[in-house]
């Protein structure tokens, strides 16, 4: 295979003025490009390590199914909740997945509507994740409401009753912000994908693959007439997917500060969970990026320059939702409401402190590290800073969900909530269906956009050449940076 | 024969050569590259795509059919009566509305660009023509197709011979046509 072997890794994290950050390294061209990222799934076999991963990944989802159907027949019993805290793991884990996704979004439309080139190498692993998430976070809010053969009730469907759902509802809004977040978002992946299915089509050297690959490329023949419509379309739906994207955790934001309780009512909400799901979702890229890149020989694709951007992004992400929380804090003491101190004392320092604490350790203090660029550009030190982020995201909804319900109004209906092993054994079998996913994936679809990376590199630019080189922030610089460039040689 | 075809090896070369076909008078031609190139349109004459009005009309449609269905099932067909709040209330309907009108929107736009481009089309002439397979990798083509008014195949040829590309081509129609005895 071609590259397999890196020897070193060229550090293009500089930003020097009037010189582009190159964003493909080693000097691929338009044929090693197609030939890295279709060998990888064009191998007869992939590596042992991947059969491995994927019996574990395949044994969580069967465990997941077995804890579905425990709690079907069952009933939501074999669940931790009370009749205090009536939202427990399984709407937790419905707003950790569903945030995971909103990178994806980010990355594929509104890195694209801002021209950010770095994007192409890392947005179709991205979208992919996005997918994979929200279908995670879909089991959640299905098998939550317990009757779950009565599902169907939540969408405007005729059924025996002639009643409708209530559409003043925010539980109401969030089927239709998911379901068409998941419609959208499958949309816009195939779309961008349907250039590299034709890739793979006009490789393939069985009649399967031509046949399967065949069918899902549509056709496709790279038209220029094609291109034309086809980046109309590409950019109308990245324009779509950018309100889509900050509407559907609003929304989701919306089944709290609708309601009344303490700590749940306030109007930061949307955009603070916009800011959360970002960050949570970049965590979860990274965490995936970087053992693919190492893995997969992507190296010269997905370079520290890449990585760099985005911990950048979680450090500002982050950084937002340290201010979120520090403001949440600060208006219910500046409201003057008591439940309301109540409720946000009572988290610091009630029961659920522990829980508080990891979240204010994992989320605020952890991505402040990406200060220093010496952390920001260590793979080690990113990844375990993804995990953190990861974990510390998870514990803020577990915070927000559960310290409020557990300690509401009436001191007499307090009560505590803990998790059953059911609880725990179904969030790690939603894992091991994200994985399986993931690895399915990695193995039968182009990891990384080719023909959006062949955009950005050198030899497409019509005035690109050794004189003019292409990269990031092309195009982007002010004339003065330029010429300051131009004199620092 | 469906038509010829001239193969490119850089992006560059394939802009200048589109523009001298267009300059020879040609209608039924086409260009095939692995990846949008920039400069193209105007190269080729391409004009603006309607798609964005089909996209609006998508999202008016998602909008009114939104608006209509809240205020039918909640205020007519089964009034639901919510803490005494308006049957119906255009603030509370904002979040499904809004959604509805980016998901027909999104399928407008899909759909749209997919049919006007003539896909999904599984059968094609140059699909069968082995250089064409690179087409999606890394080379580029010119198409002229026979059908074209000012076809000639030794001028079409001589043409396309001229632009500096690597190798022309001709692209049979497909093999059961022929055997039909065209």
């Amino acid at each position: 295979m071609h590259r397999a072997i890196v020897l070193g890794e060229h550090d293009n994290t500089a930003y020097v003025p009037g010189r582009p950050t190159e964003l493909i390294l080693d000097g691929h061209t338009f044929t090693s490009v197609t030939d890295t990222v279709c060998g990888i799934v064009e191998t007869p076999r992939p590596p042992r390590a991947w059969y491995i991963a994927f019996a574990v990944t395949v044994s969580l989802t069967v465990m997941l199914f077995a804890m579905l159907y425990l709690l079907i027949t069952r009933g939501i019993g074999v669940w931790g909740v009370n009749s205090t805290v009536g939202w427990g793991w399984a709407i937790v884990n419905f707003v950790f997945w569903v945030g995971i996704g909103h990178a994806g979004t980010l990355i594929s439309a509104i890195l694209f509507l801002l021209r950010q080139k770095w994007r192409t190498s890392i947005n179709r692993f991205a979208e992919a994740m996005t997918i994979f998430a929200v279908v995670c976070a879909g089991i959640f809010p299905a098998i939550h409401v317990g009757r779950v053969w009565a599902v169907h009730w939540l969408f405007p469907l005729p059924n025996y009753h002639a009643m409708w759902p209530n559409f003043r509802s925010p539980l109401l809004w969030d089927v239709f912000a998911v379901g068409t977040y998941a419609t959208v978002s499958l949309l816009f992946w195939y779309t961008g994908m349907v250039p590299d299915l034709a890739t793979l089509r006009d490789r393939a050297r069985t009649k399967w693959r031509q046949i399967i690959y065949g069918i899902f490329a549509i056709g496709w023949r790279g038209s220029h007439r094609h291109w034309h419509r086809f980046e109309k379309a590409y950019l109308i739906l990245a324009g779509l997917a950018t309100p889509l994207v900050l509407s559907v955790h609003s929304v989701v934001s919306f089944d709290f500060a609708v309601s009344i309780i303490p700590g749940w009512h306030t109007t930061i909400f949307p955009p603070y969970f916009v800011a959360g799901a970002v960050f949570s979702g970049f965590a979860m890229v990274g965490t995936l990026l970087v053992p693919a890149r190492q893995w997969f020989g992507l190296k010269p694709f997905i370079t520290r320059h890449h990585l760099d951007n985005m911990n950048k992004i979680i450090l500002a992400t982050g950084s937002m939702v340290g201010y979120a929380y520090a403001m949440e804090f600060f208006i219910a003491w500046y409201g003057g409401n008591a439940f309301e101190s109540f409720a946000f004392v009572n988290r610091a320092f009630g029961p659920y402190a522990w829980a508080y604490w990891i979240m204010i350790s994992c989320n605020v203090i952890s991505p402040q590290l990406f200060w220093f660029k010496r952390i920001r550009t260590s793979l080690p030190a990113m990844w375990i800073i993804y995990i953190f982020v990861n974990i510390g995201m998870w514990f803020e909804r577990f915070v927000i969900t559960v310290t409020s319900l557990s300690r509401d109004f009436l001191p007499s209906s307090w009560a505590y909530y803990k998790p059953t092993t059911v609880d725990i054994l179904t969030f790690a079998g939603s894992f091991g269906l994200f994985f399986t996913l993931v690895l399915l994936f990695v193995r039968y679809l182009p990891m990384v956009a080719m023909a959006e990376v062949k955009t950005v590199m050198p030899a497409a630019s019509a005035h690109g050449g050794p004189a003019h080189p292409v990269g990031d922030y092309h195009g982007d610089i002010p004339q003065d940076d330029l010429d300051r460039g131009k004199e620092a040689h | 024969m469906y038509g010829l075809v001239v193969e490119f090896d850089d992006p560059r070369r394939l802009v200048a050569a589109c523009a001298k076909v267009r300059e020879a008078g040609y209608r039924r031609w086409d260009a095939h590259t692995p990846f949008p190139i920039h400069g193209m349109d105007a190269a080729m004459g391409i004009r603006g795509t309607r798609l964005p009005w089909l996209v609006l009309a998508g999202g008016a449609a998602g909008l009114g059919a939104a608006l209509l269905m809240i205020w039918w099932m909640n205020a007519v067909d089964y009034p639901l009566n919510i803490s005494g709040k308006p049957l119906f209330g255009l603030p509370a309907a904002i979040p499904v509305a809004f959604e509805m009108t980016v998901l027909f929107s999104a399928f407008a736009a899909f759909l749209g660009m997919w049919i006007a481009n003539g896909l999904p089309r599984l059968h094609h002439p140059l699909l069968q023509h082995e250089p064409f397979r690179r087409a999606t990798s890394d080379r580029f083509f010119i198409v002229i197709e026979s059908t074209d008014p000012r076809f000639d195949p030794q001028a079409t040829r001589a043409l396309l011979a001229s632009l500096g590309g690597l190798a022309v081509t001709e692209v049979q129609e497909q093999i059961h046509e022929e055997g039909a005895g065209r």
